[in-house]
């Protein structure tokens, strides 16, 4: 019946104080702190909040009081909901581990046309010995093999060299291997080209659109960049062909069917805006804003190509700020890195980018099926073999079962050290839930997979310093910066998502 | 420009009826199939009534002014003196009683029809338009099923409300069942606090009695349980709704989410929004609601009356991240002109037909169309926005 005795506010005070429930906190430099939970919710707390959130003395009827329970940083006596939800929070979050290893790499051929000075791979000029280079037909079915053994009901299958269009008639046969050996399996099969289309003819666009393949080149800026960091193995400049040929892919495949990486190098850094500009000549949607890594003929060249992390924090940002004057005048073009760490920090969802996960991508979330045979867990696990040291080697497709290799003994090395949340540095960094592991990485620039985070290697710093901006641009964000970065995540065209006046 | 409906009637006299009875109304001309299901309505623009079998309806009723045209041998109930007969049309469904009031229950020309469950709650909401009261739930529970069966034809939408459905427990699931029998393809909206979904069984049984297209519609009020609880003036509720939405997606229901705006939810209304998106990202509509003036409302009004005008920075915030985010959101209730510009969009003619008012001021608005209008209970006390466009 009605009763319109109602109580007052205070009556439902929480009883019995609060408790703090798991948290990461950062202090900013403006005085505010960033407090994070492993869900990846977040809040921005004054420090004088902070302060007294920590030492249990925030009124119950407070706004910091009321942010932490909903995320929930903090538990009272009002029910134990909170408990089941950080549970399927967080077990969303991980659920990129559902299906296991889903990016399966084949190194058709490691053969190679261009001779770019930060190529992190083993490559072999265009003329080497094809037989020793190149994947053999067994090598291939037995890889295929594996890929269709793996439990995800979606695998993507990459091509990547070398330059895997250097020998066509390979990338032919195993497409047409993995689909009839997938009639009895059913795996959903994503297939990716990895090239750097110096070499496009017809009939191989002819083959991508009938096979639905995807292309993602490379493309490291304007001309006179482009050629400097990526020449042809005879010296010729690349521009050029790369980018006419990105167009022919484009108008034959549609434009969401091309893709391009940039690589950053020393020379790169005096052209922020100007690399951003040439992917928007060249009509792409985005464009990744990557590091050179610290392998392969990239360490050899470090003197020359290399920077510190700090320096390209400086370029990231220059570029970053081009990127978001491009859409506030209303063009829609991403910075990809920034989408997945926006994507990782605003939203309840689980983003799969092998680079920046934990447990790390590598072996969890990506293997490589190399030409001679042998199963990697990265490729940088393959330049660390063929430079003697074979710890991340998982076995060999012609010889090893599935067990062997994917749970086998260099898979136990380096499970040990792929949870950012146990390692010494990640676990108790705010940005943690954000980030990644990279004990491949560790492995080979500090001998240990574990690592510290201060060492060598450089992926905590370039992380820690983008994510924190990243973080800090999204907190201070006006509406229209609002707009724009929820349009990167839901992949929106940002003038779609913009209300009247 | 009062377009209310009367849903409730009362008449002069009625004889032959010891119990309340349900049927469905059938006129004079069309009513060539009899049956015990149907009651006759005789209007007074009926010339002349041929009814040679008057017994084989359910009952007749008689509108005011119309009582010479009843045939002198009736062996079933008869309804005598109807007002406003016209705006009961056939094929409605209504129940009768003894003490001579006649309730429409279901009308067929509207997109508003609900089945009320109970008038009890669990819940003591600061604004609940319509204040709990005692029924007899297991003799509603018959009449609902009945009502199921009345109904002519499949609704496009069909409403459950209350009180609290869940109150009805069995008989819930097994009107539910009944629906899905008869409708497989109406979009089916139920109106819950969502408490008793804290009960997982209830829940998988709720999921398997009922037809595909159903929604719960389940209010929050706030992001965290003081308040929440403060304005449902129950401890525990937050807990037990925040279970239930869980267990209502583990069952792969559908939950919509409902929010009533007023002077205690406006405060963390964008906060609420941020909650709903990173812990209910599968709630498939949010519905942020203009109070209605109606039940206790009056009683709490300075505590809960904001004009929509007052709260126009905190509804765009909140409307702005939730469609930013890619969450399907609407404003109910609330008249355009004074809902902002930027959101106009949002804006839905969400009022129930049959409570549904226009002003004196809205006459000639060139928005009309397209603008829910006033709950009849705002006639009296609205927003000072309200302006011609």
């Amino acid at each position: 019946m009605a009763n319109t005795n109602f109580l007052p506010l205070s009556e439902f005070e929480p009883t019995g104080g609060y408790s703090l429930m798991p948290f990461r906190f950062q202090r900013w430099p403006d005085g505010n702190v960033f407090i994070s939970n492993s869900a990846g919710e977040h809040l921005v707390l004054s420090s004088g909040d902070f302060s007294k959130f920590v030492k249990k003395t925030l009124p119950y009827t407070s706004s910091a009081y009321m942010g932490l329970l909903a995320r929930p940083m903090l538990r009272d006596g009002s029910g134990d909901w909170g408990y089941d939800i950080y549970a399927s929070k967080w077990f969303t979050k991980k659920s990129f581990l559902d299906g296991f290893t889903k990016l399966h790499i084949f190194v058709t051929t490691l053969r190679c046309n261009q001779s770019c000075p930060y190529c992190q791979v083993s490559r072999q000029g265009e003329v080497a010995d094809c037989g020793a280079f190149d994947m053999s037909p067994a090598v291939m079915e037995r890889s295929i093999r594996f890929m269709l053994a793996s439990p995800s009901n979606r695998v993507t299958m990459e091509f990547q060299g070398g330059e895997p269009l250097l020998r066509f008639d390979l990338l032919q046969e195993a497409v047409r291997k993995a689909k009839e050996l997938n009639e009895k399996v059913g795996k959903h099969i994503d297939y990716v080209l990895c090239s750097n289309l110096s070499i496009l003819e017809d009939r191989h666009l002819d083959w991508c659109r009938t096979e639905g393949v995807i292309i993602s080149t490379s493309l490291d800026g304007p001309e006179y960049l482009h050629n400097k960091n990526r020449p042809m193995g005879n010296g010729r400049p690349s521009h050029e062909i790369v980018t006419r040929n990105i167009r022919r892919a484009q108008e034959a495949l549609g434009k969401h069917a091309v893709s391009a990486l940039m690589t950053t190098t020393r020379e790169s850094l005096l052209y922020p805006t100007e690399i951003v500009d040439e992917y928007l000549r060249m009509d792409m949607g985005s464009v990744f804003i990557r590091e050179l890594n610290p392998y392969g003929f990239a360490v050899k060249s470090s003197t020359v190509l290399g920077y510190s992390s700090d320096e390209f924090f400086r370029f990231y940002k220059r570029v970053f700020d081009h990127i978001i004057q491009i859409n506030r005048a209303g063009r829609t073009f991403s910075e990809s890195f920034a989408s997945i760490v926006l994507t990782k920090a605003l939203t309840p969802w689980t983003v799969g980018f092998v680079d920046l996960q934990s447990p790390a991508g590598a072996g969890f979330g990506v293997c490589v099926y190399n030409h001679d045979g042998e199963v990697y867990v990265s490729d940088e696990a393959r330049m660390l073999a063929e430079t003697g040291d074979p710890t991340f080697r998982l076995g060999s497709v012609l010889e090893d079962s599935y067990e062997d290799i994917f749970f086998g003994e260099p898979m136990q090395t380096l499970a040990a050290s792929a949870c950012s949340e146990a390692l010494p540095g990640c676990s108790d960094c705010a940005y943690q839930p954000y980030c990644g592991a990279d004990p491949v990485r560790n492995y080979r620039t500090q001998g240990d997979p574990m690592g510290i985070r201060t060492g060598p290697g450089g992926f905590c710093r370039r992380n820690k310093q983008i994510i924190e901006y990243l973080m800090q641009l999204a907190h201070t964000a006006d509406d229209d910066l609002t707009r724009i970065l929820w349009a990167w995540i839901c992949q929106e065209d940002v003038n779609t998502a913009k209300l009247p006046a | 420009m009062e377009q209310v409906i009367t849903l409730r009637r009362k008449v002069e006299r009625v004889s032959g009826l010891s119990d309340r009875l349900l049927g469905r109304v059938v006129y004079v001309s069309q009513a060539a199939d009899h049956s015990k299901d149907e009651f006759l309505l005789i209007r007074k623009s009926d010339e002349y009534v041929d009814i040679s079998q008057p017994s084989r309806f359910g009952a007749v009723i008689v509108e005011e002014g119309a009582e010479h045209l009843v045939p002198s041998e009736v062996s079933v109930p008869i309804i005598i003196g109807l007002p406003e007969a016209e705006r009961v049309t056939a094929g409605s469904v209504v129940v009768v009683s003894p003490n001579g009031s006649v309730v429409t229950l279901y009308r067929p020309e509207s997109h508003s029809n609900s089945i009320f469950a109970t008038g009890q709650c669990n819940s003591n909401c600061l604004m609940c338009s319509q204040p709990p009261v005692d029924d007899d739930i297991p003799a509603l529970i018959k009449e609902h099923l009945r009502l199921v069966e009345l109904i002519p034809g499949e609704p496009e939408t069909l409403g459950i409300t209350g009180g609290e459905p869940t109150l009805l427990g069995d008989g819930l699931i097994r009107i539910l069942q009944t629906i899905k029998s008869r409708f497989s393809n109406t979009q089916l909206t139920m109106l819950t606090n969502g408490r008793a979904y804290a009960n997982n069984d209830l829940v998988r049984q709720v999921a398997q009695a009922a037809p595909s297209k159903f929604v719960s519609a389940i209010p929050l009020y706030a992001d965290n349980p003081t308040l929440h609880d403060w304005i449902v003036q129950a401890k525990g509720a937050f807990d037990q709704t925040m279970h239930g939405l869980y267990n209502a997606a583990r069952n792969k229901l559908q939950v919509e989410i409902r929010v009533v705006l007023h002077k205690q939810t406006i405060p963390r209304l964008p906060a609420l929004a941020d909650f709903i998106y990173r812990t209910i990202p599968f709630a498939s509509h949010i519905a942020l609601m203009g109070m209605e003036n109606m039940g206790y409302v009056k009683k709490n009004w300075d505590q809960l009356w904001i004009d929509p005008i007052d709260y126009a920075e905190e509804l765009i915030a909140t409307v702005r991240k939730l469609y930013y985010r890619g969450m399907n959101v609407s404003i109910y209730n609330l008249p355009l002109c004074v809902t902002p510009t930027a959101i106009r969009q949002f804006a839905r003619q969400s009022i129930s037909d049959y409570k549904n008012i226009y002003l004196d001021e809205c006459h000639g608005c060139q928005l009309i169309d397209s603008c829910s209008g006033l709950f009849a209970s705002s006639k009296e006390r609205h927003s000072r926005g309200i302006k011609r466009q």
